[in-house]
């Protein structure tokens, strides 16, 4: 029993037992995640991936909202049938700007990870207003209020603001053109797409909602969607220099 | 007795600073619903600015009622228990038990038949969904972790509650809290992080009412007249201490602004998987392992009228089953980008956590050697006991699917959903409906049930439901499992991803089918109580000793 | 009462007590179970053994590889390998040969056909439908119905490409917005439309005036449609003769293609699918029903 009597301490003393307890829960957390902010592995190292323009960071909340990672994941697994389904895996680079991340628990529906640009924007309407009238067997609620609601954007710099404090490298001029850029990327054919462009690289700008006299939350969320995957150029990804 | 004393009343400290801490949220909150962003946020601001003017009227209702003294803290030699948060937190879990399961057939049916959701927003599966976890572990399951650890912490100690307001505030801010997180799913306002999706807001007011229920819990444990702290006392304690932790790394956050319901996480992308997982993978832990255990430990005993089998047993599987969780989060990330070295840790830890888990089990089924008997004749006793099985199976499961080739197969699949099921519904579920159906006579000073018989029935149309959910879900995600990674002789997908949603629907049928009996069971449980407390007949002529008329 | 109080043991089991007691419960001393301790062992011991071969703990800059090193991106490369073992010397064959050669040589066939199959679904029948019948503005794929051509390499270029799609080699050819572009007046497309329903026979109001249609259409729509509306296949411009229609036949459905403009989206796939598996998804619809 004089093992066990040694317990007493912390059985009959509950300052000790709080302390015990925080030290011993303490410890797992600080190895598993304090590495991952000191490890160069951790995010490899590619080209390409960008903070989300202002419209698809609406559209990102969008997808927030409306809990579309209950039922899509955006992390393509290194397994055989994944990549051949979807495409090269995921790269942690390529959630890197994501808070929070998406990559989701479930697949209820199909992973997302590389869903841009696989569809066209009148798709996405048609899928989104009603998914069982593009895909008999779907299973997908349909989101008819996205097409018939404004984006609300007045506060979007906030929101950039924000990113930028913890870290996402949004410039001033990106913060001060926010408002004007969700506008430019939202209408086809802007005369200010260039200026667009040079901010954000390879922004896809267009009506996307078909109804070029507004800009709504489908416009948002389908602009969010084209992009997703769509940064790294992985004809020129170097898949041997990231393996760890 | 004590009122008759001629000491003159005043207000305390407590009462004070707590009234003018209400008054002044509740201008603050007006002045933010003013200027909020979003009319949601207005409305929820309008939430906090009411209940806070409640709270403040409450409080000065409640002095100008009271005695001049404080309740004393002993009664003719006896702890003066304080059972009224107790009882306020008990019929709080029966109600958003059944709200959250019905939630859930609600979702399980939109699976199945998705015209249900009727092309509403706030209804659609992405928002039920959460609605749906949220209500069932925090709502249901924290209120009866709230209401037993109350409870217990006071027999084991005995000793009366600590607090005055505190533990008032803890029971009514924590309901308050899930009312601000279901109706914002339903709005739309949420974090999107798994088990932690309420906003800021809603966040630092838990975190507030949880510091709270640590302080009450602890002071507590302080005036405790037992040289010793029970075990279950240290398995609340470490839940409740654990989850601050949890809550806080996982939350933290920079609002938009103080107008906006909408903040950004400071962790992003792989680091965020990882801190959201350690935190998910520990709410199972603490919040749904730790905590039950506890119940377990105090309640199985208590009905069987058995010792706990093995005090040491209790030592080395609490500190090892505290310290080896933790680690175990990555194994909700395997071959994704999480580095490969996370997720051996991950995986490794999670099969280490295997015995730590089942010594609770072994201590709780154990507990019955020499009162087996008491499974025939008792259907509370047995309820438990099957719980425990169920933990103990739900414990084999996840170690296993921890393991990374099993997890390739059943990561995103269904077979995750069945899991949580058997450790939902089996365990959590079926100990908490042990443990009420305990507290209710003693609580409300009855005798006994209104009737056991209608236990038994409960018993049988929720475990037939719970198996129809949990072999269903394990069908139909080894099954989805499967068909995802079928290649053809040739050498090629077999399958399309839409040909395994349309092969799940049979299964997502059965599983509704099986939610709907054990919500049967549920509201059988609800009639049955609700008739012990009604019927004057069962009362108990003298208060049971222990248990002095709550204020 | 099953405890005996004066000598701390419990009766039943005949096991000592802690001697303490809580609201009535007691605990037994009883000795960990040997079976439970040493699974838990093995548990740990095969956990060591585990970090040892794979990658595991964290260090300063870097963390411990395990012997092997094994990682994930890499044992997937090796099951990539093994899958193109598996599909062997046909996917070779596959990528080496040219279309024609493929559809005369049935084995070859047969394969292309299967991975076609497999990409279609989870590729095309989003906007194809299932079973690639079509959906309103996305054309049936089984029928022998083209707008660009149902040759093996028609279906091929437009494929790759797409239609309208973006890419610099996509399929182009937009049908005009003859009424939002001030080039038809409303009564002028009302006729035309009335014309357009009768070339496949379907009922006009008795008092539509189907000469000022007809007229209108040599003038306007024979270049794209053909003078008998046949359609010309290089331009995308469907058959308006054949009852099959891609976007409906509605009076009003017309009026409305006409008054707008028409001209859908097909992605191009050439970046997204390799071209081996451009060439299976290609013989796959060719093969359908409707190929040329
Ligand atoms: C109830 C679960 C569910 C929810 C919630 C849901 N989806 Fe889906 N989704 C599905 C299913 C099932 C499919 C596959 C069938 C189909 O294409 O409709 C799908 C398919 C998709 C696809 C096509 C993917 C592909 O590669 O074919 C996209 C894009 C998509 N969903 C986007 C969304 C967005 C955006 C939201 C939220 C606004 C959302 N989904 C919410 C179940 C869901
Ligand atoms: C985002 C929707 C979409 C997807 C996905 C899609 N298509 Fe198409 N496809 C279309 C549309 C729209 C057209 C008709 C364009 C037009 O209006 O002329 C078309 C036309 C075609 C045609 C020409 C038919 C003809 O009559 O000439 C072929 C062949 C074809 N698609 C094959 C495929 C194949 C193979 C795939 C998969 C790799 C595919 N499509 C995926 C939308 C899609
Ligand atoms: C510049 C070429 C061009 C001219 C001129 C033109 N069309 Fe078209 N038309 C097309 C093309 C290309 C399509 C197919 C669009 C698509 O594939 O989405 C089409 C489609 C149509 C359709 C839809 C067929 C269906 O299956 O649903 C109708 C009806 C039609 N045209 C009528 C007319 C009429 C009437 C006129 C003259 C007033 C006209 N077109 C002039 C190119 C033309
Ligand atoms: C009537 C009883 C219940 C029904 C019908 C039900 C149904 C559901 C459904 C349909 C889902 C979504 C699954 C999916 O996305 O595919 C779900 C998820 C979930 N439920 Fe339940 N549920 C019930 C009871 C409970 C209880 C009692 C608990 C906990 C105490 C619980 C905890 C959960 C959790 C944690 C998830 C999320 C699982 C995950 O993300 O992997 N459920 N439930
Ligand atoms: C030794 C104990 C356990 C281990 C090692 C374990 C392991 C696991 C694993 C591997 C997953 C799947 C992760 C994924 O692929 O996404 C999982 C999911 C889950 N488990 Fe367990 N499990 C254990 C016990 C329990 C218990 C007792 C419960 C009680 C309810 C529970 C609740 C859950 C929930 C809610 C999820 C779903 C998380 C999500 O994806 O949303 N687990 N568990
Ligand atoms: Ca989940
Ligand atoms: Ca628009
Ligand atoms: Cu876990």
């Amino acid at each position: 029993m004089s093992l066990w009597t040694k317990h007493y301490l912390l059985e009959k003393n509950s300052i000790f037992l709080v302390i015990g307890v925080l030290i011993v829960i303490a410890i797992g957390g600080l190895v598993e995640i304090v590495p991952l902010f000191y490890l160069r592995s951790t995010i490899e190292k590619v080209d390409g991936v960008r903070p989300y323009t202002p419209l698809e960071l609406a559209g990102r909340n969008i997808y927030v909202r409306e809990g579309c990672y209950n039922c899509h994941s955006q992390m393509i697994r290194p397994l055989r049938d994944e990549v051949e389904r979807y495409g090269h895996y995921s790269l942690a680079a390529e959630s890197m700007y994501d808070r929070p991340f998406q990559w989701g628990s479930k697949r209820t529906g199909p992973d997302l990870a590389r869903v841009g640009t696989k569809y066209t924007d009148e798709w996405h309407r048609d899928h989104l207003a009603s998914p069982k009238s593009v895909v008999p067997g779907s299973i997908m609620p349909a989101y008819p209020w996205l097409a018939a609601t404004e984006l609300d954007f007045a506060h979007i710099q906030d929101d950039l603001k924000v990113q930028a404090q913890l870290g996402v490298p949004y410039t001033p001029a990106m913060i001060e053109q926010a408002i004007a850029d969700l506008k430019t990327q939202a209408t086809t054919d802007a005369p200010t797409a260039d200026e667009l462009a040079k901010r954000y690289p390879n922004a896809q700008v267009r009506d996307f909602d078909g109804d070029p006299s507004r800009i709504t939350e489908a416009d948002a969320l389908i602009a969010y969607l084209q992009q997703l995957g769509a940064q790294v150029n992985f004809k020129i990804y170097d898949d041997k220099a990231n393996i760890r | 007795m004590t009122q008759s004393n001629a000491a003159r009343k005043s207000i305390t400290t407590g009462e004070m600073g707590t009234a003018i801490a209400f008054a002044v949220l509740a201008f603050a909150s007006i002045f933010i619903a003013a200027k909020a962003y979003t009319s949601e946020y207005a409305f929820h601001a309008y939430l906090f600015a009411a209940a806070s003017a409640a709270a403040v009227f409450k409080i000065i209702d409640r002095y100008s009622s009271r005695p001049a003294e404080p309740p004393p803290l002993i009664i003719d030699g006896k702890p003066n228990y304080n059972m009224g948060p107790v009882k306020f937190s008990t019929v709080a879990a029966m109600f958003w038990g059944i709200a959250g399961f019905t939630v859930g057939l609600w979702a399980a049916l939109e699976l199945a038949f998705p015209v249900l959701n009727f092309d509403l927003a706030w209804i659609s599966f992405g928002r039920l969904r959460p609605l749906h976890t949220s209500a069932v572990i925090f709502a249901f399951g924290g209120n009866v972790l709230i209401a037993t650890s109350f409870y217990v912490v006071q027999r084991t100690c005995r000793a009366r509650l600590a607090g005055d307001l505190a533990p008032w505030f803890v029971v009514l801010g924590y309901n308050f809290f899930i009312l601000i997180a279901g109706t914002g799913y339903l709005l739309g306002i949420t974090q999107s992080k798994e088990y932690a999706e309420p906003e800021w807001y809603a966040d630092l007011w838990l975190t507030v009412v949880w510091i709270a229920y640590l302080l009450v819990f602890l002071g507590t444990l302080r005036r405790r007249t037992e040289p010793h702290i029970y075990v279950a006392n240290w398995f609340y304690l470490a839940f409740i201490l654990t989850i601050a932790v949890l809550h806080v790394g996982n939350n933290a956050a920079i609002p938009v602004s103080i107008f906006s319901p909408k903040s950004y996480i400071v962790w992003a992308g792989v680091q965020d998987a990882m801190v959201q997982w350690w935190y998910g993978h520990n709410a199972v832990g603490f919040f749904l392992t730790a905590g039950f255990l506890a119940i377990m430990y105090y309640f199985i005993p208590k009905r069987a009228e058995r010792p706990v089998y093995s005090y040491r047993l209790s030592i080395i599987h609490f500190w090892s089953l505290i310290f080896l969780y933790i680690w175990a989060g990555p194994h909700h990330l395997h071959y994704t980008a999480l580095p490969d070295w996370t997720q051996t840790l991950g995986m490794t830890f999670s099969i280490m956590l295997w015995m730590p888990s089942w010594g609770g089990m072994i201590n709780g089924l154990m507990t019955l050697s020499g009162a087996w008997d008491k499974l025939r004749t008792d259907p509370v006793l047995r309820m438990m006991v099957v719980s425990v099985a169920f933990y103990g199976m739900a414990t084999f499961e996840g170690p296993l699917m921890s393991i990374k080739a099993v997890n390739s197969l059943s990561h995103y699949t269904d077979w995750t959903i069945g899991h949580v099921h058997s450790g939902a519904l089996g365990w959590v579920a079926y100990i908490s409906f042990g443990a009420i159906y305990c507290l209710v006579p003693w609580l409300w000073n009855r005798e006994r049930l209104y009737s056991l018989k209608l236990v038994s029935w409960h018993f049988w149309i929720s475990t037939i439901g719970i198996v129809l959910y949990i072999s269903s879900m394990w069908v139909s995600g080894i099954l989805q499992g499967l068909m995802w990674r079928a290649y053809t002789n040739l050498g090629f997908l077999e399958y399309s991803f839409i040909e395994t949603v349309e092969a799940m629907h049979p299964f997502y049928i059965i599983r509704a089918l099986g939610g709907a009996l054990f919500i049967a069971g549920a509201l059988i449980m609800a009639w049955n109580l609700w008739k012990t407390v009604q019927s004057a007949d069962l009362a108990l002529s003298v208060a049971s000793p222990a248990l002095q008329p709550a204020e | 009462m099953a405890l005996d109080p004066h000598h701390d043991r419990d009766s039943v089991t005949g096991t000592a007590t802690t001697g303490h007691v809580w609201d009535g419960i007691r605990e037994l001393n009883t000795p960990l179970p040997r079976w439970w301790l040493w699974i838990f062992y093995a548990t740990i011991v095969w956990s060591i053994g585990y970090w040892v071969v794979y990658p595991s703990w964290p260090l300063v800059s870097s963390f411990t590889q395990g012997v092997f090193g094994w990682h994930s991106r890499e044992a997937l490369v090796r099951d990539l390998a093994e899958l193109k073992a598996v599909r062997g010397p046909m996917m070779d064959k596959l990528a080496a040969a040219s279309l024609p050669e493929i559809m005369s040589d049935p084995m070859l066939l047969d394969f292309a056909r299967a991975q076609g199959r497999t990409s279609f679904g989870d590729n095309c029948a989003p906007c194809h439908g299932p079973g690639a019948a079509g959906n309103k503005g996305y054309p049936n794929l089984a029928d022998d119905d083209w707008l660009w051509g149902g040759k093996i390499e028609d279906i091929a270029t437009t494929v790759r490409y797409g239609i309208r799609s973006g890419d610099p080699k996509t399929r182009i050819s937009l049908m005009p917005a003859f009424g939002r572009d001030n080039m038809l007046t409303r009564p002028q497309i009302e006729n035309v439309a009335d014309y357009v329903r009768s070339l496949s026979g379907l009922s006009v109001n008795a008092k539509a005036n189907l000469s000022d249609g007809k007229a209108i259409f040599q003038q306007q729509c024979a270049t794209c449609h053909g003078d008998d509306g046949k359609g010309k296949r290089d331009l995308g411009a469907p058959d308006l003769t054949d009852a099959i229609w891609l976007y409906g036949s509605d009076r009003a459905v017309i009026i409305e293609g006409v008054w707008g403009g028409r001209g859908g989206t097909m992605p191009a796939w050439v970046g997204r699918l390799d071209d081996t598996t451009i060439k299976a998804l290609s013989i796959y619809v060719h093969t359908l029903g409707g190929g040329q």
